[in-house]
């Protein structure tokens, strides 16, 4: 037991200290390396709370996905010599402090909150548990993801497609249309060689994960996030290229996950008599049927995503 | 029987921690990239290998025993090709020599 305990210890010493590596950290690229590890560490503190799916997730998007857009921002910062304005403070000693003092404030505040909660904590888990059985699922995160709480999946759905609108809206008038680039390093034996072994199993992976996501941990968010981070392999070992954002199979993947989602769930109002219900014994295909566009979509829109606004010129 | 095997383990783990110990020690204290990658392979090649063979009396065989080689044979093929990368990299700068 102590040695649990310990185990718990040194999760918590190690994340405070890269917390406080991110923030003292003088270099943008020491910074981003030091928030991926972080993420890596925080994956373990939520496996040791039993939380696996919130732990996959944060090690493919918290962690893998962000880091890699972190990266590419520093990246791109670096290029046009912004690197000096952001590594010297600007800000002065008055605003550095109310900024702590803020905050601290909150910290006191979630502190005072988390230690309030009455024992045992209140909790929907017996409710979400026993209901689970009319889905016909076994993974009571992916029950309350896609059948108690589908709006909100939904709509999340939806904010990651304004959010790849808002990253095309920053092309130049002359790119409009283009293609966007992920750097490639070009005539590289060894990655050109881990991009075409790794895919097969890569792309097997984050199918399982989805597919195991009905009665296991795992799920859309984590299973898109390897199909993603492999075409991302191949398109840096320059392998494939990203077609132009005006391609129409491109824009096709883009919005069929949430058209089939919003389908069914306007068809719950004529079989089941409500927004996003399903009717009778149809949970569980209707389920399969809304995760397999979506896993399409997430994976391309998060690829376009860490890809940024199209570079290249539209030929005429 | 059992005894035996844990008593594997627990050798087996505590190598394998040993040469991720010596592996981070190196990459700490050496002083250019290629000798500080040089000491990260000892870390996965060695560190997870033995910590994997650990682990494989104490899992249900085959899939979770081959689920757990699967994961080291992946952490060889990525170190093997980032090492390929940054060590490409670094000689191009001129830190090598």
């Amino acid at each position: 037991m102590s040695a649990v305990v310990g185990v718990d210890l040194a999760l918590i010493v190690l994340l405070v200290a890269l917390a406080w590596w991110i923030l003292a950290a003088r270099d943008a690229f020491a910074a981003i390396a030091g928030f991926v590890a972080y993420g890596l560490v925080l994956m373990l503190a939520w496996m040791r709370l039993a939380g696996p799916d919130v732990a996959l997730t944060e090690g493919a998007i918290g962690s893998g996905l962000s880091g890699l857009m972190l990266f590419g921002a520093a990246a791109r910062l670096r290029r046009k010599g912004h690197e000096a304005a952001t590594a010297s403070p600007s800000a002065g000693t008055a605003m550095r402090v109310g900024v702590g003092l803020l905050c601290a404030g909150v910290v006191a505040a979630l502190a005072a909150i988390v230690l309030e909660l009455p024992e045992p904590a209140p909790t929907l888990a017996p409710q979400a548990a026993a209901s689970l059985g009319a889905t016909r699922l076994g993974n009571p995160v992916t029950g309350v993801l896609l059948a108690y709480r589908a709006l909100d999946t939904l709509l999340e759905k939806v904010v990651l497609f304004l959010a790849l609108i808002g990253v095309w809206s920053l092309a130049p008038d002359r790119a409009w249309g283009g293609a966007p680039r992920i750097p490639s390093v070009e005539s590289h034996g060894a990655l050109r060689l881990l991009a075409q072994v790794l895919p097969p199993f890569g792309i097997l992976v984050g199918i399982h994960m989805v597919w195991n996501g009905a009665d296991a941990p795992g799920g859309a968010f984590p299973g898109s996030a390897v199909l993603a981070a492999m075409w991302m392999l191949a398109l840096a070992a320059g392998l494939t290229r990203l077609p132009a954002v005006s391609c129409r199979r491109l824009r096709t993947a883009i919005i069929i996950g949430p058209a089939v989602f919003l389908l069914v769930a306007f068809a719950g109002f004529g079989l089941a008599g409500a927004f996003l219900a399903y009717p009778d014994g149809w949970a569980k295909p209707l389920i399969v049927a809304i995760e397999l566009p979506l896993i399409l979509s997430i994976a391309v829109i998060l690829t376009l995503l860490i890809a940024g606004p199209p570079e290249t010129e539209v030929r005429p | 029987m059992s005894r035996i095997l844990d008593i594997l383990t627990v050798l087996l783990i505590v190598a394998g921690v040993f040469f991720f110990l010596a592996g981070t020690v190196g990459l700490l204290r050496f002083p250019d990239p290629l000798t500080r990658l040089h000491a990260l392979t000892k870390a996965d090649n060695l560190g997870l290998g033995l910590i994997v063979l650990a682990l494989l009396p104490r899992v249900a065989w085959p899939f979770d025993a081959l689920k757990l080689i699967a994961v080291w044979l992946f952490a060889l093929l990525a170190s093997a090709t980032v090492g390929q990368l940054v060590g490409r990299i670094a000689h191009e700068k001129g830190l090598d020599s």
